[in-house]
């Protein structure tokens, strides 16, 4: 240890920087204190949005808030930057309370955060030069500096032949790449990413979630984002909170929390991105009847991944077991395999397959049941 | 009447009339856009929450506008009077027209600004925004296609209040074709006079909508 960090550290201060070229432990980019927030009157009459939240957020790292509409998640990330103020708690954003700043402390903090949005927000009377440009106008920058500014944030974006189109004259990915290019701007050190691909199909959304990543790699940015998708999360968050009426259920490394979801809630959202057959996912009931098929979805991970369990598991409960989908993704840099099968809801054969579960150390999760 | 002498009448009331609205047009648009503004984004949780204030101005606005034109001419000739020493006249015209152009340049740039996205709003916020810059850089620059309909039909109004200021000596073209069209049974002289307020309104209108166009980049295609 440094001097210089033995004094940051007794004076009990953080000291982000030089944690960081130690590697040891650094201070969280975000940490939620304690915070609550409640909407309208207080008693009856108002609305609780958040309670009790205590989360930090890992400088230089992507971490999702995962929750379903109405969770309270859209006005966590803006208590980050002030857009909401929190009823009770503290929001500390690298070492500063947001709470405790005015106006005008207020205002730059919010230049040292990007902030990307659903629909963009792009000005529609502004070229995609002029967007981008925008917030360093905002902070006083002039004009020359702000054209040697412009240009390579487009190319990093992959638009540098269409700054002197209007939003109306490009794509929603495209429009988005502008977006986070306005957010990159006035070289923030936090990115917020506020649904960001909730409003692009499929590929769209894998290429900005590459984007945000290749961004979080190269400017080693710092990501918090929020989003109703487990697949977001999944490509690129390295840790996640589930967040459902307004608490935080669920909060961890991402990988964790696919291979071994807790709450109920996690497990819903994961059963989202497993991509079941339409068919198979409506008819799933949770309470069994007569003749019904358990529907379970096996994990491989680490030590299971490499093992040939499957085929253990059909000759252990006879050929009645059927394979309904499947797949092996990376999650977080890790393999990570999941399959899910159904057989008898039978008792006995059930009794049997946990058994087999428990011996090999197999993860396991019952969805529900089916005809 | 010789043809000579009707053009010399017609092009001396046309000037009346352009002189009045070109000036009403402009000072009352210029006192209507930041109170039409203000009552935008002054309401409660708003960029500058004043809602008492709001309220209030909302209701003087309201007053103003449903007054009857004829009726507030008469009413303000003490305040005219005050303003540019004489009550008749084309100049003394100027003064009605310009009030009532205020509270109805005022509600259209209201409605002009209401109409813009919230979440423009909010990224500017993000992004360090004053309230000032949000006003001057995302607001009034995403307006301006609405505001520049606003500011036509304004024009297009102030024409139609125009022809009523003959009541108090203002001249021009509507006060033309009553006192000889009408007044003295010269049919043609009231044609004149309408086909010459129809293409007014016509040049205005197009300049307008040709200019609006051109502020316009929401929906530009590939």
């Amino acid at each position: 240890m440094t001097i210089q960090q033995a004094v940051a550290r007794g004076s009990g201060r953080s000291a982000p920087e030089a944690d960081r070229s130690a590697g040891t432990q650094p201070a969280p980019m975000v940490a939620f204190e304690g915070i609550g927030k409640r909407f309208g009157p207080a008693g009856d009459g108002g609305f609780t949005a958040l309670a009790d939240i205590d989360l930090t957020v890992a400088r230089g790292a992507i971490t999702g808030i995962i929750g379903r509409s109405g969770a309270g998640k859209s006005t966590l990330i803006r208590l980050v930057n002030g857009l909401e103020k929190a009823t009770t708690g503290k929001v500390v954003v690298d070492g500063v309370e947001v709470g405790g700043l005015g106006e005008d402390g207020l205002r730059g903090l919010r230049r040292q955060i990007g902030m990307i949005f659903q629909h963009f927000n792009l000005l529609s009377s502004r070229t995609a030069f002029d967007n981008v440009a925008l917030p360093l106008e905002i902070a006083g920058i002039d004009k020359k500096a702000i054209k040697a500014k412009v240009g390579p944030l487009l190319d990093l974006v992959g638009l540098g032949d269409k700054a002197g189109r209007y939003p109306s004259e490009l794509s929603g990915g495209q429009k988005q790449r502008v977006g986070i290019a306005r957010a990159l701007a006035t070289d923030p050190k936090l990115l917020l990413s506020d649904e960001a691909t909730s409003a692009l199909d499929p590929e769209t959304t894998q290429s900005i979630l590459e984007l945000l990543k290749r961004i979080n790699a190269e400017l080693n940015l710092t990501v918090l984002l929020i989003t109703h998708e487990m697949e977001v999360v999944k490509t690129i968050a390295s840790h996640v909170a589930v967040i459902d009426a307004g608490r935080i259920v669920e909060a961890g490394r991402t990988f964790d929390v696919y291979a071994n979801p807790q709450h109920e809630t996690t497990r819903t959202l994961l059963a989202s991105a497993l991509h079941l057959p339409e068919w198979l996912r409506n008819s799933i009931k949770q309470v069994p009847s007569e003749g019904d098929r358990v529907l379970v979805r096996l994990v491989f991970f680490g030590e299971t991944a490499f093992k040939p369990l499957t085929a253990r598991l059909v000759s252990e409960l006879g050929s009645d077991v059927n394979i309904l989908a499947g797949g092996i993704e990376e999650i977080g840099g890790e393999p990570f395999g999941s399959l899910v099968v159904s057989y008898s809801a039978d008792p006995a054969v059930v009794a049997r397959a946990n058994q087999f579960y428990a011996e090999t150390g197999l993860t396991t999760e019952v969805l529900g049941y089916v005809a | 009447m010789s043809l000579d002498m009707l053009i010399s009448l017609m092009s001396k009331s046309l000037g009346q009339t352009l002189q009045m609205v070109a000036i009403a047009g402009l000072l009352g648009s210029l006192i209507g856009l930041p109170i039409g503004i203000f009552l935008a984004t002054s309401g409660k949780g708003e960029l500058f929450p004043a809602p008492v204030v709001n309220r209030i101005l909302g209701l003087i606005v309201n007053a103003a506008r449903s007054t009857p034109f004829i009726i507030m001419v008469v009413a303000i000739i003490p305040f005219t009077r005050f303003v540019t020493g004489t009550s008749i006249g084309t100049n003394a015209a100027i003064v009605p027209l310009t009030i009532a152009t205020i509270p109805f340049f005022a509600r259209l740039v209201e409605a002009a600004i209401r109409e813009i996205d919230k979440g423009l709003v909010e990224a500017a916020r993000a992004m360090g925004a004053t309230p000032m810059q949000i006003v001057f850089k995302v607001l009034l620059a995403e307006a301006r296609p609405s505001l520049m309909a606003a500011l036509t039909m304004t024009m297009v109004s102030l024409i139609g209040y125009s022809a009523m200021v003959g009541a108090v000596g203002g001249g021009g073209l509507g006060d033309l074709g009553i006192r000889y069209g009408y007044q003295r049974f010269m049919p043609e002289m009231m044609l004149a006079v309408v086909v010459v307020l129809i293409v007014l309104v016509q040049l205005v209108q197009s300049a307008g909508d040709a200019l609006a166009r051109s502020f316009d980049k929401r929906n530009r295609k590939n």
